[in-house]
């Protein structure tokens, strides 16, 4: 088995209005309840942005987004519907799961980057397993590695978690600055470059908590 | 663009008076377990019908033709009838025979494979007991404790009990989890949901101080390791991270002071060979000498083992030492989880200690020193997982202003060209959830695709927890690369996995509920069924004929609603129409014939659909008219 990369669903031009599957009337394309009888609505096609109520922009406010996160899962979550109808509940964990999945790509940096070239129709660049050939990039990237692999204390560590820390906060500030501006082959780079970053933070975690292990 | 509407609800969620069972949550442990109900957010254990002890030891007795026994009865049974007695199963749940010989050493009892199954099939079994003269599955053994617990809350409450929330380590992973739904199925028991142990501690915590912030919970029990992270804010519970270990607790302390205490007796010239009896015996004295390190500094023991009696003075410095390993792995893993969710230690507000290890002074002081903060106790640490189950039993069939979002404990993935895990679901994502991957072929007229799930996080295949195969057969013939496997995981509310595949181009579909590599088969699962629950065709009938009712009330609300909201719609055809049909079916639904409900829901949406068809035309007609203004403007 070889791996293709993540699927994507992509929005269509949404119709505006539904059948609501309870009392068969009409129900609004983007409601998660039918306004008539109240019963639950299948999540449908939505962007993540639109479920958030939220402009397409690499820009947002994840505290409040947060916020509009937890106000509907107390809605939708499967354990408001433990006595209802299967098929309520399992509309549920469907709209729930569409939730977090919404929730856990816009306040990542790098899902919500990629998840904003995919919505403008371009493939993001070196998912994993793929190769990248960015030459200053794999450079960079290198030299990370060797560094990380050379500190052998707490200190060093915290220091490059510092650092890499402060990169990838200058860089994702370059990434809104490129989607911004439609400049999408830059966002991909930047894009890459971004997950690099994030990635060598993380590594380099783990390796402190291994040093403190040991 | 159009914003999401949120419509908010109604207050109709709640079934009926009559339809709303008693529900108690159940905190099912390695070494001891509780039960206890909730009514208006007040959780209580219930204890046995003297009013005594709320805990039940998890510890079985299977006397020859005799029903089991459970609970202190049954651990009183360790000294006569070892081999009759089992403890601990629950460091079974799910497991394989190649899992147990890493732990085998430190189970009280013999563990076998039937030969001819093994022969038979070559696959991995789920291991079996030998107690006595029967053969039993761990799934058995806590249906058993299960049972006793149900009969314990019937007994206390006067009523029948048939739905519970159970609680499960964070830590449990796939196959754990559904051998513990499948001895609540064994023992009549529908389990509303399975909850996490810390999860259902800071809700017991949560709802008590309505404090705001993020908690940490640390769960040091008999058999198992957890510790959570979790936030709270208003009203929910968010869990942040997870971590433990499913084969770490007090039991391992035990095994230390045993261990030493057979050095002891061997430097004194005493050389033990000790069957499974003795070695239950020795645990027990172990143990004893454990919990009354807790207040004591030193204590005595006398050792009598194979005719030779020796005696011990075992101090709390000597005892700290033994097990100064495990705490820290303990502390090593909580330290992790925190990293894991980006949280110094400084941040948490407050520590929640959970399970009897916990009562250990080395183990608090190791805890208080990490969070630099005395830990919160002022729930019994025997008691707070089956309090918070309760409340949460009460959550899910009377409603509640909170709610938990809790998350995947290990990473779940599938195996790639070489043996690479590809990981499709990382740990510590919120559940339910739902991803999809795709894959292709990698040989030109590939018909058939072997897909291996496995859980964990390491990178190769054969360092993971091998979950579950199946093949996606039928795939067409093309060049290599050129097919489109989407292959979806779906976590549900309850950590249980189901993954289906599909050829994309084609949509060749094969879906398959998880089955745990260790689990029982369906086969087996019917025949325990019918062997020890003649009820059990009843309850299911029951079952459907409560969801007929559900879905037929719904049904009539969601007329009436309509009726309510587009009355000018309404001709009087239809709605004498209409109710008719609602009276015919409102009849059907207070007899028991589930057939005749359905029959009868049927008739009500053919009554209605003039109605609904109105209703729809005039959205459309109004939505058209709608533009007509835009375009005009
Ligand atoms: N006073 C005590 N001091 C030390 N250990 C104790 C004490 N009381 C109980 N324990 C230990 O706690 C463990 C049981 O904890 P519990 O939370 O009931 O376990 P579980 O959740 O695994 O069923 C046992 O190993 C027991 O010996
Ligand atoms: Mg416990
Ligand atoms: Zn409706």
């Amino acid at each position: 088995m070889s791996n293709t990369g993540t699927s994507e669903t992509r929005t269509a031009e949404q119709p505006q209005h539904k059948v609501c599957w309870s009392c068969k009337g009409p129900v609004g394309a983007t409601s998660l309840f039918c306004e008539t009888c109240n019963a639950i609505q299948p999540p449908g096609q939505l962007d993540h942005f639109t479920r958030f109520g939220l402009k397409r922009t690499f820009i947002i406010d994840v505290d409040a987004i947060e916020a509009t996160y937890l106000k509907q899962q107390q809605l939708l979550h499967p354990d408001r519907f433990a006595s209802k109808s299967a098929r309520e509940q399992a509309l549920s964990s469907q709209q729930a799961a569409t939730l977090n999945g919404a929730f856990e790509t816009l306040k990542n940096p790098v899902a919500r980057a990629e998840y904003l070239l995919r919505l403008a129709g371009h493939e993001p660049e070196g998912g994993e397993g793929h190769t990248v050939n960015d030459p200053e990039l794999l450079m960079e990237a290198m030299e990370m590695r060797e560094a990380l692999h050379d500190a052998d204390d707490r200190n060093a560590v915290d220091t490059m978690i510092k650092d890499t820390r402060k990169a990838a906060r200058a860089c994702e500030k370059d990434v809104a600055d490129a989607l911004e501006q439609n400049a999408y082959d830059r966002a991909k780079k930047l894009t890459t470059r971004l997950r690099y970053l994030m990635k060598m933070t993380e590594e380099a975690r783990a390796k402190k908590s291994r040093l403190a292990a040991a | 663009m159009a914003l999401l509407k949120i419509h908010e609800p109604g207050q109709t969620p709640l079934p009926h008076e009559d339809e709303r069972q008693l529900a108690v949550g159940i905190d099912l442990g390695t070494t001891n377990s509780v039960v206890a109900i909730s009514n208006d957010e007040k959780p209580e254990v219930l204890r046995d019908t003297s009013g005594g002890n709320a805990i039940v030891p998890s510890v079985v007795y299977y006397g020859a033709d005799a029903d089991p026994v459970v609970g202190e009865a049954a651990r009183d049974q360790i000294n006569d009838n070892a081999n009759r007695v089992v403890s601990s199963v629950k460091r079974l749940m799910g497991r394989g025979i190649a899992d147990v010989k890493s732990i085998a050493g430190t189970l009280p009892y013999h563990v076998e494979v039937p030969a001819e199954d093994a022969e038979k099939s070559g696959e991995p079994m789920m291991v079996r007991l030998n107690v006595g003269d029967r053969v039993l599955t761990p799934v058995e053994v806590s249906a058993d404790i299960l049972r006793a617990l149900r009969a314990r809350a019937e007994a206390s409450l006067g009523k029948p009990v048939e739905k519970a929330v159970i609680t499960v380590p964070a830590y449990f992973d796939d196959g754990a989890r559904t051998a513990t739904k499948d001895a609540a199925r064994l023992a009549g028991i529908e389990v509303l949901r399975l909850v996490n142990e810390p999860t259902a501690a800071a809700l017991a915590y949560g709802l008590d101080n309505g404090a705001e912030g993020l908690y940490a919970v640390y769960d040091l029990g008999g058999g198992t390791f957890d510790i959570s992270l979790l936030k709270m804010q208003k009203g929910v519970f968010q869990v942040k991270a997870t971590g433990g270990d499913a084969a770490l607790g007090g039991d391992d302390f035990d095994h230390a002071i045993a261990e030493h205490l057979l050095a002891e007796r061997k430097d004194g010239g005493t050389t033990d060979d000790l069957d499974a009896s003795d070695a239950k015996r020795l645990l027990k004295t172990a143990r004893k000498v454990k919990e009354a390190l807790t207040d004591a500094d030193e204590t005595s023991v006398t050792v009598s083992l194979g005719g030779a009696d020796t005696t011990h003075t075992v101090t709390r410095a000597a005892f700290d030492a033994m097990i100064a390993k495990l705490v820290s792995r303990t502390i090593a893993i909580t330290e992790q989880v925190l990293d894991d969710a980006d949280i110094l230690a400084d941040d948490v507000k407050g520590v929640v200690l959970v399970g009897g290890s916990t009562r250990v002074p080395a183990v608090r002081k190791a805890v208080a020193d990490l969070f630099e903060q005395d830990p919160l106790s002022d729930i019994d640490p025997d008691e707070v997982v089956a309090l918070g189950a309760a409340l949460q039993a009460e959550a899910l069939t009377g409603g509640s202003d909170n709610l938990l979002l809790d998350v995947t404990p290990l990473s779940l993935g599938l195996e790639t060209m070489g043996g690479i895990v590809e990981k499709v679901i990382d740990r510590n994502t919120p559940i339910p959830v739902a991803k999809a991957q795709e894959f292709t072929t990698y040989q030109d007229g590939q018909s058939a695709m072997m897909i291996h799930v496995v859980q964990g996080e390491r990178e190769m295949v054969d360092q993971c927890r091998s979950l579950a195969r199946f093949a996606l057969t039928g795939i067409p013939s093309m060049a290599a690369g050129a097919a489109r496997i989407k292959v979806t995981f779906n976590v549900d509310a309850d950590g249980l996995l189901t993954v289906s595949a599909r050829e994309e181009t084609t949509g060749t579909e094969q879906e398959v509920a998880v089955k745990p590599t260790y689990g029982i088969n369906e086969l087996d699962m019917a025949n325990m069924l019918r062997e020890s629950m003649v009820h059990a065709r009843e309850d299911m009938e029951m079952r459907l004929l409560t969801e007929a009712r559900v879905e037929a009330r719904r049904n009539v609300l969601a007329v009436q609603a309509a009726m309510n909201a587009d009355r000018a719609l309404l001709t009087s055809e239809d709605e004498d129409n209409i109710a008719a049909a609602i009276a015919k079916l409102e009849a059907a639904m207070s007899g028991e014939d589930r057939d005749l409900i359905n029959e009868q829901a049927e008739a009500l949406e053919d009554a209605s659909r003039p109605f609904a068809e109105a209703r729809m035309d005039a959205r459309i007609r109004q939505a058209l008219a709608g533009r007509n203004v835009d375009q005009v403007n």
